[in-house]
């Protein structure tokens, strides 16, 4: 088999901090790829070397089969693109910032053209060429860095948390997007999350990162059925919990965790199952909500995370909850570390991994 | 960014009302000072003065404009360079590089016009280059007084948009160099500030233009001079007719880059 990318015992260093510890890696071309860890598990680290614009310190690189060095680094470059997860946008017009990587190629005029015409629609943003770029809604600045990727038509992407810092609606069409590049184009997507349903609905294999270090490469499910261990690094990503469902009458079940915890789901499922709630479908309030949905938790605000106009909150119920919601919410309510605060989500919000 | 940095690196619209308070500050000490009637007088003449087309002081005013403009672009020859340079690197001392800088944007004009004076006078090292009560010797003053302010703010603003534009640029397929000149690219807006922040304190300034300069007429006398000339001669209506006129310069310049950055924007 060949090889879109390879890193062999690579590490690297910032000052005294290891971010990557002896990495060592293979994605096969026009595979779609996922790097699973928690925040400063090395995933950006690892992107970066993989897009020439890092050095390591130890180890080597191959791009579809050649090793990269000083001498070659620059030429490789073309040849991969990196979407930040912070969206990273020249103070210009879409069509601008879309066309900079091409004129670096000195691609002629026309050919920029078209390919900028190709990329916009792609991210469905016809007719926004000559629109300021950093006007435009999170959602859309995103799809434009994407755009700027995709136009370059490089053979390996790199995706480092694009959905991160977005609502689920720019979040789910940038997913689709990603795949029908994949599946269309043929491309080699390496791309870094969090999310682990994300990661399951989009990707075929990971590798799940630890503190710098690679602990596991394969499918999200042989993941999930593996060592204990590497379960709890999971669990700790993001609102994966595993327990037993039981059913209960109208078709609904009940899935008990280790610690006596209870979560009603939609799922008319029997036996041991690890489930994922996303967190921008957990609603918290102050006051103990009145409504339809079945599960509602009380808790205290243990650590707060800001992503520029989205805040995520970790919630600890007994069990750790991680809950998004937009920054000009969580001021409006006056939330702090220590607050006490009730997390409500309904049964069908609960989905099997 | 330093405190100093932060504070000179406000936009050109933050500085209008900053201006405009100034304005009034200067207003309720004149009418302190003077007389009312005195001042409407003063003020009268003033506009006089200046709708008259004077010969004297319409020289004065080009004269400052020249002095403090080849005083900015001599001084961008190398801030622009230096700030760059120190704002995309990390290299050791950079602190310490920074915060000489800073110190500097407090330098008093008195000292740096006495340094100034003893190298370019006739007993001085440098009395043969024939610099002193010369215009070229008052602009080389002037551009060293506002290198720190104009490499301070560049350095600002290039680390203000590095190294996320710089990371970008190269993973678009950019060479370090060309990656370099997209942050400076980004950076236009503050590096139009911190050269129209340099002319502006350059035009303002005193101290170098009287110790090097020497004020002599048709030669070295610029508006700063001049109004510090006739308003210890009583001369008021003069001195009112030329602060408004480098206030109006300044302003201008400033409503200038604020209709340049919106237009960049």
């Amino acid at each position: 088999m060949s090889w879109s990318a390879e890193l062999e015992h690579v590490s690297k260093s910032y000052g005294q901090i290891l971010a990557l510890d002896d990495a060592t890696l293979k994605v096969g071309k026009n595979e779609i790829f996922t790097l699973i860890g928690p925040n400063g598990s090395g995933k950006t680290t690892l992107l970066r070397i993989l897009a020439c614009i890092e050095t390591p310190d130890n180890g080597n690189v191959y791009l579809h089969g050649r090793k990269i060095d000083d001498k070659n680094r620059d030429k490789a470059k073309l040849n991969t693109t990196l979407v930040f997860q912070r969206t990273s946008l020249f103070a210009t017009s879409v069509y601008n910032n879309i066309a900079y990587g091409l004129r670096l190629r000195n691609l002629s005029k026309n050919h920029v053209y078209s390919a900028v015409k190709r990329a916009l629609r792609t991210v469905r943003l016809e007719g926004f060429e000559n629109r300021l770029a950093k006007k435009l809604s999170g959602g859309e600045q995103q799809r434009v860095s994407l755009a700027r990727a995709l136009a370059l038509d490089t053979s390996l992407l790199l995706l480092d948390e694009p959905t991160a810092n977005l609502d689920p609606k720019s979040a789910s069409l940038i997913e689709e997007i990603i795949k029908e590049v994949n599946q269309e184009k043929q491309r080699t997507i390496i791309m870094a999350t969090h999310n682990l349903f994300q990661a399951k609905h989009i990707g075929e294999s990971a590798a799940l990162l630890v503190n710098g270090r690679i602990i596991k490469i394969g499918t999200i499910r042989e993941m999930l059925t593996g060592e204990s261990g590497e379960l709890a690094e999971l669990a700790r990503i993001e609102n994966i919990f595993s327990g037993t469902l039981e059913l209960l009458e109208g078709g609904t079940s009940r899935l008990s965790l280790e610690n006596g915890i209870l979560i009603e789901t939609a799922l008319d499922r029997e036996g041991r199952f690890s489930v994922f709630i996303s967190p921008e479908d957990i609603i918290i309030s102050k006051r103990r909500l009145e409504s339809s949905a079945r599960n509602v938790f009380k808790g205290t605000i243990e650590e707060i995370l800001d992503y520029g106009s989205l805040v995520k909150l970790k919630v600890n119920t007994g069990r750790d909850f991680i809950v998004q919601i937009t920054k000009r919410s969580f001021i409006e309510m006056g939330l702090n570390v220590g607050s006490l605060v009730y997390l409500t989500f309904k049964a069908s919000s609960v989905k099997i991994i | 960014m330093s405190d100093w940095s932060k504070c000179w690196m406000m936009k050109t619209t933050d500085v209008f009302p900053l201006i405009a308070v100034m304005l009034i500050i200067a207003t309720v000490l004149l009418l302190i000072v003077f007389s009312v009637q005195e001042l409407i007088e003063g003020l009268r003449d003033a506009f006089w003065l200046i709708l008259s087309g004077d010969p004297e002081i319409l020289g004065i005013t080009l004269r400052s404009i020249y002095i403090s403009g080849s005083a900015t672009f001599l001084a961008i020859l190398w801030c622009i360079p230096i700030g760059t340079l120190i704002g995309l690197n990390d290299f050791v001392g950079k602190s310490f590089v920074k915060g000489i800088f800073n110190a500097l944007l407090g330098l008093p004009t008195v000292t740096l016009g006495l340094i100034l004076y003893l190298l370019y006078s006739t007993s001085g090292p440098l009395s043969s280059l024939d610099l002193f009560l010369n215009p070229i010797g008052v602009s080389i003053g002037q551009a060293l007084l506002i290198t720190p302010i104009i490499i301070s703010f560049i350095a600002s603003a290039v680390e203000a948009v590095s190294p996320e534009i710089r990371d970008l640029a190269k993973t678009l397929g950019a060479s370090e160099r060309a990656a370099s000149f997209a942050v400076l690219k980004e950076s236009t807006s503050g590096v139009l500030l911190a050269i129209v922040a340099g002319f502006n304190r350059a035009i303002a300034e005193l101290g170098v233009v009287l110790m090097v300069g020497q004020n002599i007429r048709g030669r070295t006398r610029v508006l700063t001079t001049t109004i510090a000339l006739e308003t210890t001669r009583g001369n008021i209506a003069l001195s009112i007719a030329l602060a408004v006129l480098l206030l109006v310069i300044v302003l201008s310049i400033s409503l200038l880059t604020n209709l340049i950055q919106r237009r960049f924007k």
